[in-house]
């Protein structure tokens, strides 16, 4: 009779080099793993490459890394739930809106839930002790253990040998031998990780995978909050966040200002929602109003969408203006100058 | 998800960004039988990278990618299921 039991796990995949480093060397040891990653509406990966045209690679990350392990991805929208995670962090939040602490913890959790969903026997991640201020120290990781509920089921295969070894490793499904013991923010252990496991190509994400630790990004998710009174958001008004320069002029509206082809062709998904104005005669921006402009904001706002065409040298630029259950109008309009763009329009 | 004249299945993913046109791939091939066929019509072209990878890892088949003016047909073909 034959006892061998194929032991499974599932991997949080974020598509960098340290979670595939991690499936990797549970790969290796005969473990069945899958990848799991969770789509919360602020991740980088994916839209920003998608929209702007010049952009590339066009591709997932996560996905790109299941490819080269050849393993199954599952790609869960968390989107509702995490909006509880980002208004209400028990943890706090990092420099910016970031609660990175509350946000390891949910994933965990939500991993877990999965697990016992799947019949999966553990999980992994890819982190590191000391990699990240907030949630990845030495005195946090047990925290994630304790909090998410997943406790010893819970491996970190790339810092495995400092810390307490878990239920895999005490039931020999995994040598411990075998798993690291990388600490710290350096990247040369995971850069020689990958040469020893001939992984040439890896995503290097500048800044993390998540929009939330972009000063720029939550200064506009502040803006979004002030402005309509409350801590609130829907998925289309943190994908907008990503697209275009956001100028408030005047505090009753803000302009989206396409940047680029990519980003225009993004935009004209909205224009049934918005108000939206765009050059004519000249090549230029979509543009969508967040707000009701009275008739001298609309001509503001004109000026401002003829300097950013192909016109704003022109001494009159004809800019049409589309409103919600309403013919289209024509407003002509000499382009403002660099200098009546004023910079603390920009958000 | 809608049956279409052809027989089949369609999902609509335009104006979504990656990965929801592959979430939608992702929830909608889990309630279909094996060999089903599904065509994806999506405007992110990141879909040409994104869907190929996800159907490979997966071991569904790509049977066709099509820019149709501003749009990105893609056919599917769901492959043979095995119980976990």
């Amino acid at each position: 009779m034959n006892n061998y039991k194929q032991y499974k796990a599932i991997s949080l995949i974020s598509g960098g080099l340290d979670s595939m480093l991690a499936t990797k060397l549970i790969l290796d040891q005969g473990i069945h793993v899958e990848g799991i990653n969770f789509f919360t509406g602020f991740c980088v990966e994916g839209h920003t490459h998608a929209i702007r045209k010049h952009d590339k690679p066009k591709r997932n990350n996560a996905l790109w890394v299941a490819e080269q392990l050849n393993i199954k991805l599952h790609i869960i929208d968390i989107v509702e739930e995490y909006k509880n995670i980002v208004l209400n962090p028990q943890y706090g939040y990092g420099a910016h809106l970031n609660p990175c602490l509350d946000c390891k913890i949910f994933m965990i959790k939500k991993a877990k839930e999965w697990i016992k969903e799947n019949n999966f026997d553990f999980i992994i991640t890819g982190e590191v002790i000391g990699q990240r201020p907030k949630s990845q120290r030495k005195e946090t990781m047990p925290l994630v253990a304790t909090a998410s509920q997943a406790h010893d089921l819970l491996l970190r295969p790339l810092c495995a040998k400092l810390l307490p070894p878990t239920l895999p490793e005490r039931q020999a499904w995994v040598d411990r031998e075998k798993l690291g013991n990388i600490s710290g923010r350096g990247r040369k252990p995971q850069i020689n990780m990958a040469e020893q496991f001939g992984i040439k190509e890896y995503a290097q994400p500048a800044g993390g995978c998540c929009f939330l630790t972009d000063e720029k990004y939550t200064a506009k998710l502040q803006d979004l909050w002030d402005t309509q009174g409350k801590r609130h958001y829907e998925l289309d008004d943190i994908l907008l966040l990503k697209v275009g320069r956001h100028l408030r002029p005047k505090p009753n509206f803000k302009m989206i200002i396409g940047r680029e082809e990519g980003e225009n062709n993004y935009l004209e998904g909205y224009k049934k929602q918005f108000t939206y104005l765009r050059v004519l005669e000249y090549v230029g921006p979509l543009v969508l109003i967040e707000g009701e402009l009275s008739a001298e904001d609309l001509y503001l706002a004109a000026r401002i969408t003829a300097r950013f065409s192909g016109g704003k040298t022109a001494s009159c630029v004809k800019v049409q203006v589309g409103r919600k259950e309403s013919d289209p109008l024509e407003l002509e309009v000499k382009p403002f100058s660099a200098d009546d763009i004023k910079q603390e329009w920009y958000i | 998800m809608i049956l279409n004249k052809s027989g089949i299945f369609e999902i609509n993913a335009r104006n979504l960004l990656c990965p929801l046109p592959v979430i939608r791939v992702q929830d909608a091939i889990k309630t279909l039988p094996s060999f089903t066929k599904v065509k994806v019509i999506a405007t992110d072209p990141g879909v040409k990278y994104d869907i190929p990878a996800w159907c490979k890892v997966h071991g569904h088949s790509i049977l066709s990618i099509d820019n149709v003016e501003r749009e990105i047909v893609i056919l599917i073909q769901v492959g043979e299921r095995h119980e976990r």
